[in-house]
C-alpha cells in the first residue's frame, strides 16, 4: 500500500471522477460525499508519499513496471511531495466548501460539476507527480480542459472569459508540446531524469535553446505570469465561487512548480542561470508582475476581480524567487507556493461565502458585513495581513526569504519592489477593511444600539474550510522555520 | 552572566492573548464579565512580569526559545534589565488604564466596546513581546502586531477624521515597518545573527558607509513611532482616538515601543564603540535635539489639550533618544529612567484630559478656566505631573532630567545641557498657564464651581499615577528597584565597551 501510494494519489481521483458519473444518475446527493472521499484518500496517499520521501528519500515509481526511459516513471522528491500535499489539501478544503454554492447555483449540473472537479484535481496532481515530459503535457491538458469547462459554467460573461482562457491556454499548451517535441527530436527521450543526463552535451544546440524558450513561454502563459496574465482576471472573476477557490490557489502554483522543475532539474541550473539569461529575464518580469498586479488591484471595485489581480502579483513573488536562483530565493519561492495557496484559498473562500450570503461583491457594498459574518471577516483580515506581509502570518516569512535572496543576488531594485508591494497591499486591503468594519456615516453616541444586525454567518460547510484556511495561514507562519528545515531545504536544486 | 530558561516571558505575552480571546467571546452579552477578564489578565500579567525582577536584579537573564525561524534566528524571548524595565512599566500602567478605560467607555457610552478591549489586550500582548524580544526579528514581529492592533483603536470613533487619522497612522507606521524589515534583512546577510547584545554586535561587520546607511534607516524606521521630527505628523492626528488609547498607547506603549526600538538599535545592535568610531552619536544627538526644541514650540501653539500633550510627548521622546545618543553612563541611565518616569507622568496628564472630556465635554485649553474648582483632584494630579514633566523636584521627571543633564556634561557637550534647559522652560511655558487658569481664573461660562468630579473609576487611576510619579521622585527605587534596573542596564551596555 505504501509502495503504491504515488500512483494512488492520481488514480483515486481519476477513477472516482467516472464513478461519480455512474452513481450521480442514480442519486445526485451522493456526488458530494464521493468527491470528498476521493480527495481525502488522495490526500492521505500524498501524505504517505511525503512521509516516505522525508524518511527514505526520492521515490521512483514505474507505471506498469516498464523501465524508464521507455515507460512512464513517477519521481517524487521533496519538491513535488511537498507540492502534492499542498494541492491535495487545498483541493480537499475547496471541495468541502463547495457543497452549498453548488446546491444553490448549479443544482442540475451537480453530477457534471463534481466529475470535472475531480478531473481537475487529477490533472493538478498528475502534473506534479510525473517524471515524464509528455505525461506532464497530458495532465496539463486534463487540468486545463477541466478548467475551461468549470469556468464556463459561471455567471454571465463566464463563457466568454472561458473562451479567452481557452485560446491563451491552448497557445501555452502548444508551446509546451513543441518544446517536448524538440527535445524528443534531439535526445530521443521524454524522461526527465534521462533528459537531464543527455542534455548537457547539447546545451549549445539551437533546437534545445528554442525548446527551453518554448517551455518558459508556455508555462508562463499557464501560470499567468505578467504580461501573459490577461486571461486570468476575467476567468477567475466570472467562475463560480467553488471553482475559483480551487483554481486560483492551485493553477498558478502548479505552473510555478513546472517552471522550477524544468529550469533546475530537467535543465541544469548552470544552463538557466549562466548560459542564457533566463533567470534575469524572469526577475524583471516578476518585478513587473508584482507592481502592475498590485496597481491594477488598486483600481478594482469588484472584490473578486481585485483578488484576481492580487493573484497576478503573487505569481510575481514566486517567479521572482525562481528568477533569483539562489538558496534563499528558491526557499522563498517554494515556501510561497504553500503560503500563497492558503492565502488565495482563504480569500476566495471568503468572497464565495460573502456572495453566498449577500449576493454582493462590490467593495463598497460590504458595510456591516463584519457584524453579519464576524468569523469570515476575521479570516479575511488574517489573510489580508498575510498578503501584506505582517508577521506572524505566513506571508511575512516567504517575503523574508525572497528579500534575503534578492539582497544575496544583489538585486536591489526587485528587493525594493517587494517592499513597495507590501505598502500597495496595505492600501488595497485596508480599503476593503475600512469598508467592511468602519461605519463612518453614523454618529456613535448611543453605543448600546449595536445589536440591530444579527449574526448571519456562512453555513458551516463553508465556514469551517474558511477557518481552517485562516488557521493554516497563522500556523504555517509560526512553523515556517520547521517547514524549511525539514522539507524545503532538500527541495532546492543543489547548486549553492 | 547566568542564563535561566524560563517560560515566564512567554506567559507574560500569552496571558493577554488568551485574555483577548476571552474578551471577544464574552462580548456585549455580559459586560461585567468582559471587564473582569481585562482586569484579571492585566493583574496576572503584572504579577508574572514582577516575578522576573529578582532574577534580573541578580544579573541573570531569562530566556525562552519558541521556535527556530532561520539559521541563527529564532523566535526567542530574553529578559534583560532594559526589557524588564519596559515590561514592568507597560504592565503596571495597563492595570490603571484598564480601570480608567472602563470608566471612560461607560461614561461616554462608547460603541464597539468589545472591539476596543480586545484590541487593547492584543496591543499589550505585543508590547510585552517587544520588551522581551531577544533579537531584532522577534522585536519586529511584535512591533508589526502592535501597529496593526492599534489601528482599530485610532480609528475607533469611525468619524471621517478618525478614519483619516487611522489611515495616516497606518501609512506612517507600516512604511516604517517596511524600512525596518529591509534593514533587518540586510543586517542578517551581513552578520548571520540578529541577537541583541549589550554593547552591540555589528562591530567589525560591513563597511562604514553600509553601517551608516543601516543606522540611518533603522533610526528613521523606529523613529516614526517615536515621533522624531519630521516623521511625527501621525501622532497629533492620532489624538482623535479615545483618551485611554491616547494615554496608554500614544504616551506609553506605541511611542515607547518606538523609543525602545531606537534604544535597542543604538545600544544593543550598534553599540557605543561603533557609534563613536563612526561619529554617528553626535549626529543623532543633534537630530534629536532639533525635535526637542521644535516640538516644544509646536506645543506652545496648540489649544486642543490632547494635541498639546501629544507635542509634549514628542518632545520628551526626543529627549530620551538624545540621552541614549550621548552614550555616557548617566545619560543612558537617565534616558532609560525617563522612559518610565515620563510614562507615569504623561499617562496622568492624558487621564486628566479624558476625565475633563467625560465630565464636561471640553477639549480646548481656552475653555478650562476655573475647572480646578470643579475637579480639584483631577487638576491637582495634572499640576503635579505637569511640573514633573518640566523637571521640578521632587517629582520623578526631575531625576531623569538630572541624569540626562549630567550625561551631557560627561560627554563634554554642553550644547545638549542647554537644549534640556530650554525644553524645560518651554514645558513650563505651555503647562503652567493651564494650571494657572484652571485654578485661579474665574470661569467665563456656567462652569460648576462645586466639587463635581468625573466617575471614580477615572479619578482613582489618575490620582494613583500622580502619586507614583511623586513617590518615584523621592524614592526612585520605591517600586521593585525601578531605578536600579535602569542603571544596571546602562552599566551592562557600557561594560561591553
Amino acid at each position: 500500500m505504501v509502495q503504491q501510494s504515488p500512483v494512488l494519489v492520481v488514480v483515486i481521483p481519476l477513477i472516482f471522477a467516472f464513478l461519480i458519473f455512474i452513481f450521480g444518475w442514480w442519486r445526485r446527493g451522493i456526488c458530494y460525499p464521493i468527491t470528498l472521499t476521493a480527495i481525502s484518500l488522495s490526500f492521505l496517499a500524498s501524505l504517505l508519499t511525503l512521509n516516505t520521501v522525508i524518511t527514505t528519500g526520492t521515490i521512483h515509481y514505474r507505471l506498469g513496471s516498464w523501465e524508464p526511459p521507455w515507460g512512464i516513471e513517477y519521481v517524487v522528491d521533496h519538491l513535488n511531495a511537498f507540492v502534492l500535499v499542498i494541492v491535495s489539501l487545498v483541493s480537499l478544503i475547496a471541495a468541502i466548501s463547495s457543497k452549498k454554492s453548488v446546491e444553490k447555483e448549479l443544482n442540475e449540473k451537480t453530477v457534471f460539476f463534481y466529475s470535472i472537479f475531480l478531473l481537475q484535481v487529477t490533472g493538478f496532481l498528475g502534473i506534479v507527480i510525473t517524471g515524464d515530459m509528455f505525461n506532464l503535457y497530458v495532465f496539463l491538458e486534463i487540468a486545463s480542459l477541466a478548467g475551461y469547462a468549470l469556468i464556463a459554467i459561471g455567471e454571465d460573461g463566464a463563457p466568454f472569459a472561458s473562451f479567452n482562457y481557452l485560446i491563451f491556454g491552448t497557445i501555452g499548451a502548444c508551446f509546451y508540446l513543441l518544446g517536448v517535441g524538440y527535445l524528443y527530436i534531439t535526445t530521443g527521450s521524454l524522461n526527465m531524469a534521462d533528459l537531464s543526463q543527455i542534455l548537457p552535451n547539447l546545451y549549445h544546440s539551437k533546437v534545445v535553446l528554442v525548446a527551453f524558450a518554448f517551455f518558459l513561454v508556455g508555462v508562463s502563459l499557464k501560470m499567468a505570469l505578467f504580461p501573459l496574465h490577461v486571461w486570468l482576471p476575467d476567468a477567475y472573476t466570472y467562475a463560480p465561487s467553488p471553482v475559483s477557490s480551487l483554481l486560483a490557489p492551485l493553477m498558478t502554483k502548479v505552473g510555478a512548480y513546472i517552471m522550477i522543475r524544468i529550469m533546475f532539474f530537467v535543465f541544469k541550473p548552470y544552463f538557466s542561470i549562466e548560459l542564457i539569461p533566463a533567470t534575469t529575464i524572469l526577475v524583471w518580469m516578476a518585478g513587473g508582475a508584482i507592481l502592475f498586479g498590485a496597481i491594477w488591484a488598486l483600481a478594482q471595485t469588484d472584490l473578486k476581480r481585485m483578488l484576481a489581480y492580487i493573484l497576478v502579483s503573487e505569481v510575481g513573488y514566486i517567479t521572482l524567487g525562481i528568477g533569483l536562483a539562489n538558496k534563499n530565493g528558491l526557499t522563498g519561492a517554494i515556501l510561497h507556493i504553500l503560503n500563497d495557496s492558503f492565502m488565495m484559498l482563504a480569500l476566495f473562500l471568503v468572497v464565495g461565502a460573502i456572495m453566498y450570503r449577500t449576493g454582493k461583491r462590490e467593495i463598497t457594498g460590504l458595510r456591516y458585513i463584519h457584524r453579519k459574518m464576524p468569523f469570515t471577516m476575521a479570516v479575511f483580515v488574517v489573510a489580508a495581513l498575510s498578503v501584506i506581509g505582517i508577521p506572524p502570518t505566513c506571508g511575512f516569512f516567504s517575503k523574508w526569504y525572497l528579500i534575503l535572496g534578492a539582497i544575496d543576488a544583489n538585486y536591489w531594485v526587485p528587493a525594493g519592489i517587494l517592499l513597495l508591494s507590501s505598502l500597495l497591499n496595505v492600501i488595497i486591503f485596508f480599503r476593503v477593511i475600512e469598508n467592511a468594519y468602519l461605519e463612518p456615516d453614523e454618529g456613535h453616541t448611543g453605543g448600546t444600539s449595536e445589536t440591530h444586525i444579527a449574526i448571519e454567518e456562512a453555513p458551516l460547510s463553508m465556514l469551517i474550510p474558511i477557518l481552517i484556511a485562516g488557521a493554516g495561514i497563522m500556523l504555517f507562519g509560526v512553523l515556517s522555520g520547521k517547514i524549511v528545515s525539514t522539507i524545503i531545504q532538500f527541495a532546492i536544486p543543489s547548486f549553492v | 552572566m547566568e542564563i535561566i530558561t524560563s517560560i515566564r516571558p512567554l506567559l507574560a505575552v500569552l496571558v493577554t492573548l488568551v485574555g483577548a480571546l476571552l474578551i471577544i467571546f464574552t462580548g456585549e452579552r455580559n459586560r461585567n464579565l468582559r471587564e473582569f477578564w481585562t482586569i484579571l489578565v492585566s493583574v496576572l500579567k503584572f504579577v508574572i512580569v514582577i516575578s522576573m525582577v529578582p532574577f534580573v536584579l541578580k544579573g541573570s537573564v531569562l530566556e525562552y526559545t519558541i521556535i527556530s525561524i532561520a539559521p541563527g534566528v529564532s523566535l526567542q524571548f530574553r529578559v534583560d534589565q532594559f526589557g524588564l524595565f519596559f515590561g514592568v512599566l507597560a504592565s503596571a500602567l495597563w492595570i490603571v488604564t484598564s480601570i480608567y478605560s472602563i470608566g471612560y467607555v461607560r461614561g461616554l457610552n462608547e460603541h464597539a466596546q468589545t472591539r476596543y478591549f480586545f484590541n487593547f489586550a492584543i496591543c499589550l500582548s505585543a508590547t510585552m513581546g517587544i520588551a522581551f524580544s531577544a533579537n531584532l526579528l522577534t522585536l519586529f514581529i511584535f512591533y508589526e502586531i502592535l501597529t496593526v492592533s492599534t489601528y482599530p483603536l485610532v480609528a475607533h470613533k469611525e468619524t471621517h477624521d478618525a478614519i483619516m487619522g487611522g489611515r495616516k497612522y497606518l501609512a506612517y507606521t507600516l512604511t516604517a515597518g517596511v524600512v525596518i524589515l529591509f534593514a533587518i534583512i540586510f543586517i542578517y546577510t551581513l552578520t548571520g545573527t540578529l541577537d541583541f547584545k549589550p554593547g552591540g554586535f555589528l562591530l567589525g561587520h560591513g563597511s562604514p558607509g553600509t553601517l551608516t546607511f543601516l543606522f540611518a534607516i533603522l533610526i528613521l524606521g523606529f523613529g516614526v513611532k517615536a515621533g522624531l521630527m519630521p516623521m511625527h505628523e501621525w501622532l497629533p492626528t492620532a489624538m482623535i482616538a479615545p483618551t485611554p488609547v491616547s494615554a496608554l498607547l500614544h504616551a506609553v506603549a506605541v511611542v515607547k515601543a518606538g523609543v525602545f526600538g531606537c534604544l535597542r538599535v543604538i545600544l544593543y545592535v550598534f553599540g557605543p564603540t561603533l557609534l563613536h568610531d563612526l561619529n554617528l552619536w553626535i549626529i543623532l544627538a543633534y537630530f534629536a535635539s532639533f525635535t526637542v526644541i521644535v516640538s516644544g514650540m509646536y506645543a506652545l501653539a496648540q489649544d486642543n489639550l490632547k494635541r498639546r500633550l501629544a507635542f509634549s510627548t514628542i518632545n520628551n521622546l526626543a529627549i530620551i533618544i538624545m540621552g541614549a545618543a550621548l552614550l555616557t553612563p548617566s545619560s543612558i541611565t537617565g534616558s532609560i529612567f525617563h522612559i518610565g518616569s515620563h510614562g507615569f507622568m504623561k499617562i496622568t496628564l492624558f487621564f486628566v484630559a479624558g476625565a475633563i472630556y467625560v465630565k464636561t465635554h471640553k477639549e480646548n485649553i481656552s475653555e478650562l478656566d476655573g475647572i480646578g474648582r470643579q475637579m480639584p483632584l483631577t487638576m491637582g494630579a495634572f499640576a503635579i505631573c505637569a511640573m514633573g514633566v518640566a523637571g521640578t523636584p521632587p517629582i520623578c521627571g526631575f531625576i531623569s532630567k538630572w541624569y540626562l543633564a549630567m550625561g551631557s556634561l560627561e560627554a563634554k557637550e554642553a550644547f545638549f545641557l542647554f537644549v534640556l534647559l530650554i525644553s524645560a522652560l518651554m514645558d513650563v511655558a505651555y503647562f503652567f498657564p493651564i494650571i494657572y487658569s484652571s485654578f485661579f481664573k474665574s470661569p467665563k461660562d456656567d462652569t460648576n464651581l462645586h466639587f463635581d468630579e468625573a466617575p471614580m473609576r477615572m479619578v482613582i487611576p489618575l490620582v494613583i499615577t500622580a502619586i507614583i510619579s511623586l513617590i518615584l521622585g523621592i524614592f526612585p527605587n520605591a517600586f521593585f528597584n525601578f531605578f536600579n534596573i535602569a542603571s544596571l542596564a546602562a552599566e551592562k551596555i557600557l561594560g561591553g565597551m
